[in-house]
């Protein structure tokens, strides 16, 4: 990051800013600011889970036995790594290493992928046994009148994440396409910087949402 | 050429004065249709959020027409009561999401804050273009639902009502989360602005206090609107997938949703009336030729108020079975935010004392905004006291209330707003005493339409009622010529803005003398704002001050993105103030 000088020569710099390090500053915190935007919107989700445990308590131990903890716990760590190495594409970068950025945001790609996957085993299987949303609900293997509000909030709440796992493939496959293109270097790396911000916090939100659904029996 | 000293750094600055009528301005370097709707250019998205807001206030506002209109009689005057219903529904929608939300920030706020910050753009240009399409975007869809059954769930959209009623709550309620977005982008980007796009020289302590309100407002978009949209989502939810959470008949909670709703909406008061005081602050110490009386004081009280509006939400719900103890709770601090309020209020009025006072139309917009917003204010204070509001709550007290402070409050200051800037904006003048006669007639109009429904809320008549009985009709017929009066006034406002755009005289660089930055560009601005980067050594304020100190740039800086000057631009970064 020491290397950013006052170039205005890049050719991905702005003419609105004064220079590049104008440039990345603004866009590192523009998304410090989204992030919080995104905390507070799955901050609603978190409050609705907050109110119903404190109501149900023994409804989500029990729930809680559904879900499966060992995949859980994979996908735990299958994230974590990916987390890792999108921050190693971003010293990459920093390093002014090319090929490393690429090579670094395929393997995180390849583990979202992975973590979708597994997601979708999760689901695929919890539907088989009738386990759906709300008032879809079809399983009797929870003695509880309020199992469906527990499920419901699991599907938001994975699946909002999900959705935001999907969002984050998405932008990395672009900077993949765009490191490939020789975009990026030690000069300019601005959209790998804020894209590994992102992806942080979908990494943090997971980190929070497994020990509240898979870890409570 | 002099020098400048900015934090101690010596820096060549040179005198720009702005001139009139520029040969090139930001509407004819860009010209066609697809140049404006591919434009990132700050002040163009902002035109074209006034253009929007002002047709959602004529439809919401024709809207009202038609709900008083209704309320001639006790019984039915010529809609049907589902009509009613959903043209009530309708109006509160438009009016908060379409009009109040975005009216100063997105339009005017636009404008205003790259040439208030001596910046070239905002942070992020095709973010702000984004924005301005996830609001029309969001406005189609909600027009959509009124062809598509339309909704009568009240603006509030209260669970298990609108989880389980049909019409197109789901329609609309995705329309609002689209413009709930553009808002939400709209926050990111004014706050990095600020922060990172200040001119040489531009310290917190000189930021316009119109900058600090958009700040503050910026903050509640970017905290409260994440949880409306996932609100509003979980309504959705409801409704297609049945997820119970709001719905008691499923397990769920509705005064949860109250909460949900309450968290977001209550401060989006606060986005509506913040910008607003914004305005006054600009319009007040241009128009007394006099610094603003307290300038901290009223920086500060805009955070504060942003601040203790997000613990206050349950004032709305005294009546929703909460505990009484939340309710004790939620009383007192609504209560704390008079207090930054009325600081605002004796600041603004010091402000005035022993000022040169010109009475232009700004102006008197801004007084008109004091008394209205004084009332709204005051019984904001009633109805925040438990056992009164038991009482009024639901009534036409509350509808009143609100009223003066969104129309009597924001509406007044928005039109302040663009009667100061108009000249700026479109490079005339327009006619002021047409300009006063229609700021009388709103006043009035509005005070007359809205004054009987205090009187017959404290005497028990509900909102929202389509019957009401006979002892109330002379309130509400009252209350319907006003109306009328205060749609005449807006009708002669548009009239004689839009006949100043073709026959107005041209307005000079800085027609009020004011040493606000935006004023210091030529009239209409460049379409990069400067033509040099602007330096700043003294506050917007500073009427002491003789005017060529207010117009400096970095010397031997040119355009500063052209490329024969980029060396020069880099040369002089070692000079940059931060």
């Amino acid at each position: 990051m020491a290397n950013h000088s006052t170039s205005t020569h890049s050719q991905f710099f702005q003419h609105h800013f004064v220079d590049a390090e104008q440039q990345f500053d603004a866009a590192k915190m523009g998304m410090w600011v989204f992030l919080v935007t995104e905390i507070l919107f799955f901050g609603g989700l978190f409050a609705a889970y907050i109110v119903y445990r404190l109501w149900y308590p023994e409804l989500f131990v029990m729930a809680s036995e559904e879900l499966n903890t060992l995949w859980g716990g994979v996908n735990t760590i299958v994230l974590i790594g990916s987390s890792l190495t999108v921050a190693m594409a971003i010293k990459s970068a920093q390093l002014n290493q090319k090929r490393n950025i690429a090579i670094n945001l395929g393997i995180t790609i390849a583990l979202a992928a992975i973590f979708m996957v597994i997601k979708y085993f999760e689901w695929t299987h919890k539907f088989h046994l009738g386990i759906f949303p709300g008032e879809f609900y079809a399983f009797d293997g929870i003695d509880h009148p309020k199992a469906n509000v527990f499920f419901s909030l699991y599907y938001l709440m994975t699946g909002l994440h999900g959705i935001h796992v999907v969002i984050g493939i998405g932008l990395m496959v672009w900077l993949l396409l765009r490191s490939m293109k020789g975009h990026f270097d030690s000069e300019y790396y601005t959209p790998v910087e804020i894209t590994g911000l992102y992806w942080h916090l979908v990494d943090i939100i997971w980190i929070f949402l497994f020990p509240l659904f898979y870890l409570i029996d | 050429m002099a020098t400048a000293e900015t934090n101690l750094k010596k820096i060549q600055v040179q005198r720009y004065e702005p001139e009139s009528d520029p040969d090139q301005h930001y509407l004819n370097e860009e010209t066609g249709l697809w140049a404006w709707l591919t434009t990132v250019d700050h002040k163009k998205i902002g035109l074209m959020y006034l253009a929007s807001v002002t047709f959602f206030f004529f439809v919401g506002g024709i809207m009202a027409l038609l709900v008083r209109t209704e309320l001639w009689t006790p019984a039915k005057t010529f809609i049907e009561a589902n009509t009613y219903n959903q043209i009530f529904t309708l109006h509160g929608a438009i009016m908060v999401f379409l009009f109040l939300v975005p009216s100063v920030p997105a339009a005017l706020g636009n404008f205003f804050l790259p040439l208030q910050l001596g910046a070239k753009d905002v942070a992020f240009p095709r973010l702000n273009l984004l924005s301005y399409y996830l609001y029309v975007a969001g406005a189609l869809i909600a027009l959509i639902s009124i062809v598509n059954g339309g909704i009568d769930t009240g603006w509030t959209f209260y669970t298990p009502y609108s989880s389980t009623t049909g019409g197109a709550v789901t329609i609309m309620t995705f329309g609002v989360f689209v413009i709930g977005f553009s808002s939400i982008l709209t926050g990111v980007n004014f706050i990095t602005t600020i922060h990172k796009m200040r001119a040489p020289g531009l310290s917190w302590d000189k930021l316009s206090l119109f900058c600090w309100s958009l700040y503050a407002t910026s903050i509640i978009q970017i905290l409260a609107t994440p949880v409306l949209a996932i609100t509003l989502a979980l309504v959705g939810m409801e409704r297609i997938l049945g997820i119970g959470i709001f719905d008691p008949a499923l397990g769920g909670d509705p005064v949860l949703y109250q909460h949900f709703f309450w968290f977001y909406s209550h401060p989006a008061v606060y986005i509506m009336i913040v910008p607003g005081f914004g305005i006054v602050s600009e319009v007040i110490s241009t128009f007394s030729k006099k610094h603003i009386f307290g300038y901290w004081a009223i920086a500060l009280s805009s955070l504060a108020i942003a601040f203790i509006g997000f613990l206050v939400w349950g004032h709305h719900m005294f009546v929703s079975g909460q505990a009484s103890l939340a309710s004790m709770v939620f009383s007192f601090l609504t209560f704390l935010v008079g207090i930054p309020t009325g600081i605002k209020m004796f600041n603004w009025t010091a402000t005035l004392y022993k000022g040169s006072i010109r009475v232009a139309s700004p102006l008197l917009y801004i007084f008109g905004f004091f008394f209205l917003f004084l009332v709204g204010g005051l019984t904001g204070i009633v109805l925040g006291s438990i056992a009164l509001n038991v009482h009024l709550h639901d009534t036409y007290y509350v509808v009143a209330h609100f009223h003066f402070v969104m129309v009597g409050g924001m509406v007044m200051a928005f039109l302040a707003g663009v009667h100061y800037w108009w000249p700026k904006m479109t490079g005339r003048m327009y006619n002021e005493t047409m300009a006063k006669i229609s700021c009388v007639t709103i006043f009035i109009g509005f005070n007359v339409t809205f004054l009987p429904q205090f009187v017959m809320g404290s005497l028990g008549m509900p909102r929202r009622y389509f019957n009401y009985i006979e002892q109330f009709q002379i309130y509400h017929q009252i209350s319907t010529v006003g109306s009328y009066i205060l749609g005449i006034g807006f009708m002669m406002i548009f009239y004689y803005l839009i006949r100043s755009l073709y026959k107005g005289k041209k307005a000079e660089p800085n027609p009020w003398g004011s040493r606000a930055l935006e004023w210091q560009v030529n009239s209409l601005p460049p379409l990069h704002n400067f033509h040099h980067t602007p330096v700043i050594i003294n506050g917007p304020y500073d009427y002491h001050k003789p005017m060529d100190e207010f117009q400096l740039g970095l010397a031997e800086n040119g355009h500063g993105h052209a490329p024969q000057h980029e060396a020069e631009v880099s040369s002089q970064e070692p000079t940059k103030a931060e």
